[in-house]
């Protein structure tokens, strides 16, 4: 990318620059603050933090605040740790992310390729469908999900994942498929393939990275969600996010800080690693549900 | 796209064929269908039952009328909830954007290490609010946290307690929500500073313009689009703000960071007061869709043209 504005930079003085960097750096250091201040506090027992200073490093290190919050932690009633509620999160985010991913695809195809009287009308009501505050559907969510049977169930947070994330992936492969060339699909057509082969032969192979963006999407956001996880759960479906919350706010017994710091890492971690490995396409995906959405 | 419908006659006596030209609207129509319900059908539900008299559950066998809206406006854990979220919003946006136009056009003047500086900016990003709420509550905590720190080093007198504080409580969350979305805001405008026309500002240049000119009458008029953009996700996740206040306050000290979310949550599962948090999460709908209609609206129709 050749960056444009840059030109005007190199007209700054030594004294400029050496303020930028100073800025610039500092603010890393703000960035930087709270997750250094989580790792350096889990790994420290509890006395230290208490009475010592929290962006001091451990004088004494200790991984049992680590082992704690995943397998010994009070939660709610049972001392489980936040071993279980991880594999709920799992068990959640792999198919709402893999039935709405492949849902979107498919919409973003007939949208642009097969397109209809009234398809404009479909995409912006889908669209709009994006930025509704879910407060106002969680009423009668938890009604339908009464009704068949699923409330409290990881069935029924899959479904209600996968349904309130259709909106973005249909947006993100909508996108990505209007700037692929038509004329292909045409000509597939006219040799007689059909709607599902022109599909799997022609778009998909070409697809790789928006359905990398919007798997991290959805991953991301579905893995984060507190609000439908706090909604909808029941005793044996409770995600990280809102188990960690309980582990954190609790009422009673010592706050065990370092547990709760170990506990918000393991919560963050898969989100983190997803952004080290491919923050490109993490960055692409915001850009392209905010930009664009 | 009419060239796509031509097609369809050759097909007509042959069934298979026709099944195929369905076949399209039969892929879409789930997914349609399941919007349709979920999110408009809902939308009717909760406006029906914000003029019910519902309580534990939705009740439709009495109706109050706009009574629901009238004691909304009147509850003065409503009207806290209302500044909070003016307060809030309009700190979130401006010192996001603020902070995230200035790291953009930081780094943006041929920095050695920018590879490693933006995605320190932007991790955050990536983490959940309910994280972001722990790590900010601890370290804001004036028992282990930033006062007592200060303290430690010497600065016996150093207090810093706001979390606290019903007055200052709602600013810890300005905080906490700034260090989650700013370094985002910020790679949205380096993008848009990245697609600034050269010819402009060598024209500037060679005119004698200063540095500091020429970003402040061409370059930062240019990026009015992004300041939009940043507008509308911001406002967007302000309106919304749930998760963070949970983590770090759970609308506390007493009612001091209640957000109209948290309202409706509070009100709806914990108060039994179904009708009233049926009309609370409308009014939130009406303040997103003023925001996002109209700039969906030009976003959408610009394109056309």
């Amino acid at each position: 990318m050749s960056a444009a504005s840059q030109d005007v930079a190199t007209r700054n003085g030594i004294f400029a620059r050496a303020l930028i960097y100073a800025v610039l750096i500092l603010f890393a250091v703000y960035y930087l603050l709270p997750l250094y201040v989580m790792v350096v506090n889990s790994l420290k027992p509890l006395d230290e933090i208490r009475q010592g200073n929290m962006l001091a490093l451990p004088q004494q290190w200790t991984i049992a605040p680590w082992l704690s919050a995943w397998s010994t932690a009070q939660i709610g009633v049972s001392p489980t740790g936040l071993k279980p509620y991880f594999l709920n999160s799992v068990m959640m985010v792999v198919p709402a992310v893999a039935l709405s991913t492949i849902l979107g695809a498919l919409n973003g195809y007939v949208l642009t390729k097969w397109r209809f009287k009234g398809d404009n009308i479909v995409f912006g009501l889908m669209l709009l469908a994006c930025f509704i505050p879910f407060q106002i559907v969680l009423i009668p969510s938890a009604r339908i999900l009464g009704l068949t049977g699923l409330a409290g169930t990881i069935t029924g947070l899959v479904l209600i994942h996968a349904i309130y994330g259709l909106g973005f992936t249909t947006l993100f492969f909508r996108n990505y498929y209007e700037a692929f060339p038509t004329e292909l699909v045409r000509a597939a057509q006219i040799d007689g393939a059909s709607f599902f082969q022109i599909f799997r032969r022609i778009l998909l192979p070409s697809s790789g990275p928006i359905i990398v963006v919007t798997v991290i999407w959805q991953f991301t956001n579905i893995w984060n969600d507190f609000l439908f996880g706090s909604s909808f759960s029941g005793f044996n479906s409770i995600p990280l996010t809102v188990a960690l919350n309980n582990l954190v706010n609790s009422s009673t017994g010592v706050k065990e800080y370092n547990v709760h710091f170990a506990g918000a890492i393991l919560a963050a971690l898969p989100t983190l690693i997803v952004y080290i490995v491919s923050g490109r396409y993490f960055v692409r995906g915001l850009m392209a549900g905010a930009v664009k959405g | 796209m009419a060239d796509l419908t031509t097609t369809a006659p050759r097909a007509v006596t042959n069934p298979r064929a026709t099944l195929q030209d369905l076949l399209p609207k039969i892929v879409l129509a789930p997914s349609f269908a399941l919007i349709l319900i979920f999110v408009y059908g809902f939308i009717v539900f909760t406006a029906f039952l914000s003029f019910s008299g519902s309580k534990l559950l939705p009740d439709f066998s009495t109706w109050v009328g706009l009574n629901n809206y009238v004691r909304l406006f009147n509850h003065p854990n409503w009207i806290t909830a209302l500044k909070n979220l003016a307060i809030f919003s309009v700190l979130y946006i401006v010192i996001c954007s603020f902070i995230g136009l200035a790291l953009a056009i930081f780094l943006d003047q041929k920095i050695r290490g920018e590879g490693v500086l933006r995605p320190i900016y932007l991790y955050p990003m990536a983490l959940s609010f309910i994280v972001t709420g722990v790590a900010w509550k601890w370290f804001l905590d004036p028992g282990i946290g930033l006062e007592h720190v200060m303290q430690s080093w010497g600065w016996e007198s150093f207090s810093f307690r706001w979390i606290k504080e019903g007055q200052m409580a709602i600013y810890t969350i300005v905080i906490a929500a700034v260090w989650q979305s700013s370094g985002f805001v910020m790679a949205m405008f380096l993008a848009g500073l990245r697609g600034v026309d050269n010819e402009i500002i060598k024209a500037a240049q060679i005119d004698g313009a200063s540095t500091l000119t020429i970003y402040r009458r061409i370059i930062i008029p240019l990026m009015r689009p992004v300041f939009l953009s940043a507008f509308v996700v911001l406002a967007h996740l302000a309106i919304k703000s749930y998760d963070l206040v949970v983590a770090m306050t759970d609308g506390g000290p007493g009612t001091a960071t209640w957000t109209p979310a948290l309202f409706m949550q509070k009100f709806t599962f914990g108060r039994n007061e179904m009708g009233m948090g049926a009309a609370s999460a409308i009014i939130m709908m009406m303040m997103i869709f003023a925001i996002i209609v109209p700039y969906l609206y030009s976003e959408l129709g610009g394109k056309k043209k």
